[in-house]
């Protein structure tokens, strides 16, 4: 009874929340709109953490790296071969997937803090490349004035804020509304089973690596197609729309939203990214410190978002003996909050 | 009569401590194989090695007529060694169902057909039968983490025989099992196909005798002495060894 009112209450608010969303850009001036459209393809990403981090039980700050490489994808292909939205798209999720295949061997057999460090670390390679090879990506300076996106062959190219922003969220809902019936199916029901204890899973006969793998590539795809979704917003990239403290903040969006949860983490993501934008203007140059405070802040206040992430969250404590499976542990939050 | 599975030769060490040294195994098809001995004989570290979870510095484990050493815990598990754990291993946030589910998939058998979700319902199907045997119905949509100690056992145990095991390792099943359960656990493994062989490591000797039609016992890390339940009854050896393993 009361799981029958808590649904139909969730659904209520999401119902809310999407009409809010398609109404907003006759509310708001052409700015917010362009703002809103950017925020929404941060939130893609933010699912795509979500669904490594809370879901699968692998944290990640490198779900950047995929996003650039959709972003770089579509923005070449589209100031060079394609204006049509769907070519784009595709290309984008195709160019993350593989970028995500690529660090599959880096990610799957690597454990707790040990996955953040190497995510992290391919992120910022990806920035690090993307700032030095001029010739395809512009360097620092980035690629300005690529040409609109028409959405499908045949139709013309948008010419205002709304309709960029409108595309962003069909493309988003649509992704999204993939994404939660994929994790109705058994694809989901054994990622939230590595999750909680990949020892068993295995034990079960499951082959667990290639399941993680196909959670990553998955998620690499979701956010390369984000990518594609910044650059219909922004018409131009450069690599500081990649850096580290996107990723950090997406992380921090998705535990606010409390990690297992795909609504959760668009909400936290939209959140945290709104929250800096708006700073960015209150308080110019002090973004970072109340962004860092807000962290410290979830981490103590929400300890069941983190805790949810526990698995292979944990950080390297006694090995793990294949006889003692893991038992719901509170190291933890008490670790994260050292 | 060759042996379902054999272990031959298997030394664990844990530093200077060696938990198994050189011990073999022999288990027959369809065989009720028990494993018995005191506090840190290595029992469960020898199912460990015959599951997988744990490499041997030395000795093969064979199964099935292939030597198996080199395959990870999952090939093992896909060949028929299934088995549940000195603690209970569950998934905590997942029901009481679809525990079981996760872990009938991997050798469910669905019906012919393209259509998504097949293999899930035959699995949920296996799931609920293996539920309601084990006297876990009513807690089929209970997350595991919140059933109790010997609720989750059960679940175990339910999860073992939905991988469809030629082989089941149990480590203690009936430790921490109220008396109704205990029994409720008897009648589940006497009405096991005769197909399946059991390897049950059991402190208690009454389940041992009533059981199984062979025992090992293990102390030190050795085998101590092998026989069938009557020869291992009467062995002064044994009785030593407990009467030690106790003081
Ligand atoms: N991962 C490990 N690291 C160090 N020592 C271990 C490890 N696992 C087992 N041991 C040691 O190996 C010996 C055998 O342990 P094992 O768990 O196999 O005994 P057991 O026969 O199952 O005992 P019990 O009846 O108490 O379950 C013990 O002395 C134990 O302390
Ligand atoms: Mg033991």
């Amino acid at each position: 009874m009361r799981d029958r009112v808590v649904r139909w209450a969730r659904g209520a608010v999401a119902a809310l929340v999407l009409a809010g969303l398609v109404v907003a850009p006759w509310v708001v001036d052409d700015y917010t709109t362009a703002l809103l459209a950017r925020t929404l393809a941060l939130a893609l990403v933010g699912v795509s953490v979500a669904l490594l981090t809370g879901v699968a039980g692998v944290p990640t700050l490198g779900q950047t790296a995929p996003y650039a490489a959709g972003a770089y994808a579509c923005a070449v292909l589209g100031s060079r071969i394609s204006d049509v939205g769907v070519v784009q798209l595709a290309v984008a999720a195709g160019a993350g997937a593989v970028l995500a295949a690529l660090t599959v061997p880096l990610v799957v057999h690597a454990r707790g803090v040990i996955v953040l460090m190497i995510t992290l670390a391919i992120g910022e390679l990806v920035v690090t490349v993307l700032g030095r090879w001029r010739s395809v990506t512009g360097g620092t300076d980035g690629l300005a004035g690529i040409p609109a996106v028409r959405p499908f062959w045949g139709l013309p190219a948008f010419g205002s804020d709304q309709a960029r922003y409108l595309y962003a969220l069909v493309v988003v809902a649509t992704l999204v509304g993939a994404v939660l019936v994929l994790l109705r199916t058994r694809a989901g029901l054994l990622l939230r089973a590595a999750r909680d204890d990949e020892t068993r899973l295995r034990a079960s006969g499951h082959r667990v690596p290639l399941y993680l793998s196909g959670a990553h590539i998955a998620a690499g795809a979701i956010a390369g197609a984000a990518g594609s979704l910044l650059v219909v917003a922004q018409q131009y990239i450069s690599p500081a729309d990649f850096g580290f403290d996107t990723s950090a903040l997406l992380l921090l969006g998705v535990v606010i939203g409390g990690t297992a949860s795909v609504g959760g983490a668009l909400v936290g993501a939209a959140l945290v990214i709104a929250v800096r934008d708006w700073l960015f203007g209150v308080l110019p140059g002090h973004a970072p410190l109340v962004l860092g405070v807000l962290f410290v802040a979830t981490v103590y206040l929400l300890p069941a978002g983190v805790d949810r992430v526990r698995g292979r969250w944990r950080p390297s404590g006694p090995p793990h003996r294949p006889d003692a499976p893991a038992a719901p542990d509170q190291a933890t939050v008490a670790e994260l909050r050292r | 009569m060759t042996c379902l599975l054999s272990a031959e030769e298997v030394t664990v060490r844990y530093g200077s401590l060696a938990a198994l040294d050189g011990v073999d195994l022999c288990v027959h098809d369809g065989q009720r194989h028990a494993l018995i001995g005191p506090n840190g004989a290595g029992k469960t570290t020898l199912l460990n090695v015959i599951a997988g979870a744990t490499k041997p510095q030395r000795g093969t484990v064979r199964f099935a007529g292939r030597n198996v050493s080199r395959l990870g815990p999952a090939a093992r598990a896909r060949r028929g060694i299934n088995r549940i754990h000195q603690r209970p291993a569950v998934f905590p946030t997942l029901t009481a169902t679809e525990n079981v589910v996760v872990a009938a998939l991997p050798r469910v058998t669905a019906d012919p057909g393209w259509w998504p979700g097949r293999r899930r319902r035959a699995a949920r199907h296996r799931a609920g039968a293996l539920l309601e045997q084990l006297g876990l119905a009513d807690l089929a949509t209970v997350p595991a983490g919140h059933l109790a100690h010997g609720q989750r056992r059960q679940l175990e145990i339910a999860m073992a025989l939905a991988g469809r095991p030629r082989l089941l390792l149990l480590d203690e099943p009936a430790a921490g099992l109220s008396a109704v359960e205990v029994g409720r656990l008897v009648e589940v493994l006497q009405a096991l196909p005769r197909a399946v062989a059991v390897l049950l490591v059991e402190h208690r000797l009454d389940l041992v005798y009533a059981l199984s039609d062979a025992v090992s016992v293990l102390r030190d890390g050795q085998t101590l002495a092998a026989g069938t339940p009557d020869e291992i009854r009467t062995s002064p050896l044994v009785r030593q060894a407990y009467a030690d393993g106790v003081a």
